[in-house]
């Protein structure tokens, strides 16, 4: 066991040093292959093409749902998770409704986009429904007031008390969005939602019930937004906000507005939470209020805190991981040929791979936080800090 | 908005407030106690609180009462009753202790930061919820009917049925007894010594490993008394039903002042009058909408709740 993890530590070491030993045109590039790699995965082909020898299954290929969709589920995951992780992993707020900005986003593309939303229907407010492009820079910036607002009166709370505050602040939006006689029509929802434009050369619209070109479209709003936060966190801001995380009065102390900052991580965070719910509700196509539960926002700060705070490819990670794992477990009993039922005294238990998903993923989450409280992919300067406090020696434990 | 149903229900609005309350109070106590001793929020706990509803079905189940059998004698409900409580008590008691074991102790010993805890409750919660899912088929299950439902005191418009009155007084000898155990015996002195500052404590002898399984399995018991409660209340329980009326209760916890006892208990009670007498005004939708608008605006004004935190600096 020892002799593995200390393989296993040298071969990682290993690989970045080397990584870091080579030019910069040829890290570029591994990157780039990468990016194309990325775009190239919801396609089925790409494995024939490689010549795998997985005949109908490919190990990594989810059965139950198309792989472009799952991938695009992770894709606004992972938007969320980076949007999470300016609030949590850099300036250190613990929000525990942050799915409540995603709902913002997504709500403010559908009312304005769909011919049935109330607006329209009943209100009369507009003459036409907007074209998606047109809601989305409207939908980033009100859930990004929203943060704004939320944030002057609870940003003064700390630790545990912020928690509850936003866990509150996402349940309240929640209820307002299910009231079924208001203009987010609740649990009926509203369908028809605007998709984002663009037609291919026949005429045809490129974005319709394929999954393909909204990964795509995702996966690229995932590029520029990882270029955005890291010269973000890289500017006077970031460091602002890192040095908050650390140490909030220490950081007053030395002349940092903190109340300022924090305001401005969490709206930026929200922002970005935002454009993941007008991209996911373009996709959809339909939003009611049922889907903006609670379990959200906590599998959000799952993935943050999986993938390792305060790193941009860690939050990328967690993101992926959150969506994947659960559904590569609904595939698994399929791809091994796992019993679906068994019958105890006379009555059946489901014991599917998809009956339990949940259920191993929550035994992996404690796995792997008992083995990387870190986080699967934590930033350097951050995991030096942890392993330093794990040698602290510990008074009677 | 309808202030005559406010005015016209207000004895009947705050009973069930209070009733309801109870049963918030005796979770959030669970959480309290775990946030003073820790400083951590157990997720879980509210998944602990599912599985007592469930240890009392089980309970009434194994004397032969399902949901359509008849309401047994006075007499021997209550001793189902009393039985179903110690049973449920005794399963979240020993739930609880299992997350300490698996989900947080190993994370202690390697000094994990904070927010890592906060990931294995997580996933102890998921595993508690959904492992039950598995194995009660996610059906819903209706309790037996125990209790007269008839009111049995009534003066004026007030009136109280058998099972609030129950309920209050389970509620009281609980929290008597828990304010008893935590102020004046030799293990509350230890778990107070051990919120105030725990490797002192440890220094002074106190084994704190223990002390904490202890606080865990204090929660449970009461997470299990509040579990036959709300079961009876609610007349059915699902595998998750734990998710809401724990995120109530920790409301609660943090409404008096996460870390204190007595705050808890404010916290609960004072939370199930809010929500009633506010869902009579704005209906029934915004009930839960009601708890966390009070609750956000009094954090604004008392920023560590009610009472303030304070399970070690209580009355040392």
């Amino acid at each position: 066991m020892t002799d593995v993890r200390t393989r296993w530590r040298n071969f990682r070491h290993g690989v970045s040093q080397r990584w870091d030993r080579l030019p910069k045109a040829s890290r570029i590039g591994i990157v780039l292959v990468f990016v194309v790699f990325l775009y190239a995965l919801p396609n089925k082909g790409f494995y024939e093409y490689l010549g795998l020898p997985l005949g109908e299954y490919i190990p990594l290929y989810t059965t139950r749902n198309d792989m472009a969709t799952v991938l695009f589920q992770c894709g606004y995951y992972i938007l969320l998770a980076l949007g999470l992780n300016i609030v949590v992993g850099y300036a250190g707020l613990l929000d525990l409704g942050f799915f409540g900005f995603f709902a913002v986003g997504a709500y403010t593309v559908a009312t304005l986009t769909s011919p049935q939303s109330k607006i329209f229907t009943e209100y009369n407010w507009l003459e036409s429904p907007w074209p998606w492009l047109a809601a989305l820079p409207l939908a980033i910036a009100l859930s990004f007031a929203a943060g704004v607002i939320l944030g002057f009166p609870v940003l003064r709370l700390r630790g545990d008390y912020l928690a509850i505050v936003t866990l509150g602040f996402a349940e309240m939006i929640r209820i307002v969005a299910q009231q079924n006689d208001w203009i987010f029509n609740g649990d009926r929802g509203i369908p028809n939602i605007g998709r984002p434009p663009g037609s291919n050369a026949n005429g045809s619209p490129i974005f319709q019930f394929d999954a393909k070109p909204y990964y795509w479209l995702i996966l690229t709003v995932i590029i520029g937004m990882v270029f955005l936060i890291r010269n973000l966190v890289r500017s006077r801001v970031g460091r602002a906000w890192i040095a908050i995380r650390e140490d909030e009065d220490a950081a007053e102390l030395m002349g940092v507005p903190t109340y300022k900052f924090k305001i401005w991580a969490f709206a930026m965070g929200a922002g970005i939470g935002g454009f993941s719910g007008a991209l996911w509700a373009g996709q959809i196509g339909f939003v009611n209020a049922s889907t903006f539960k609670l379990e959200q926002s906590i599998l959000v700060l799952a993935a943050v805190l999986l993938g390792g705070a305060g790193n941009i490819f860690g939050a990328i990670l967690g993101g992926f991981l959150v969506i994947y794992v659960p559904e590569w477990l609904r595939s698994v009993g399929d791809v091994f040929g796992l019993p679906e039922q068994v019958r105890i005294g006379g009555e059946p238990y489901d014991i599917s791979a998809t009956n339990l998903r949940y259920l191993f993923f929550g035994i992996i989450l404690i796995v792997v936080m008992i083995f990387r409280p870190q986080g699967l992919w934590p930033n350097r300067r951050r995991a030096a800090e942890l392993k330093d406090r794990e040698k602290e020696a510990m008074v009677g434990a | 908005m309808q202030f005559n149903d406010l005015i016209n229900g207000f004895p009947v609005l705050t009973v069930t407030g209070l009733t309801q309350g109870a049963i918030y109070a005796l979770i959030a106590l669970g959480y309290t106690l775990v946030y003073g001793v820790l400083r951590l929020i157990n997720f879980a706990h509210s998944d602990v609180f599912m599985i007592g509803t469930f240890g009392a079905i089980w309970t009434w189940s194994a004397f032969g009462f399902d949901a359509n059998s008849p309401r047994p004698s006075l007499g021997e409900a209550l001793g189902l009753i009393a039985l179903a409580i110690v049973v449920a008590a005794l399963l979240c008691g020993l739930f609880a202790m299992l997350v300490e074991i698996t989900a947080y102790r190993p994370l202690r010993a390697r000094n994990a930061p904070p927010l890592a805890f906060l990931i294995t409750a997580i996933g102890a919660s998921f595993v508690l919820s959904e492992g039950m899912g598995a194995f009660t088929n996610r059906r819903q299950f209706g309790v037996p009917a125990m209790l007269p439902t008839d009111p049995v005191v009534s003066l004026g418009g007030w009136s109280l049925t058998p099972l609030q009155i129950s309920t209050l007084a389970v509620a009281v000898i609980a929290m008597v007894a828990l304010d008893w155990f935590v102020q004046r015996t030799r293990f509350g002195r230890g778990i107070r010594a051990v919120a105030q500052d725990s490797n002192t404590a440890a220094l002074m002898g106190v084994n704190k490993n223990r002390v904490i399984l202890l606080v865990f399995l204090i929660g449970g018991l009461m997470a299990g008394v509040a579990a036959v409660m709300s079961d009876m209340k609610a007349a059915s329980t699902r595998f998750n039903v734990g998710f809401l009326i724990g995120l109530k209760a920790f409301a609660a916890a943090v409404l008096g002042g996460i870390g204190n006892l007595r705050g808890a208990a404010l916290g609960g009670i004072l939370l199930g009058l809010v929500e009633n007498y506010g869902s009579a005004v704005f209906g029934t939708n915004f009930r839960d909408f009601i708890g966390f608008l009070v609750l956000i605006l009094l954090l604004m004004f008392r920023p560590t709740g009610l009472l303030g935190e304070s399970l070690g600096r209580a009355r040392a």
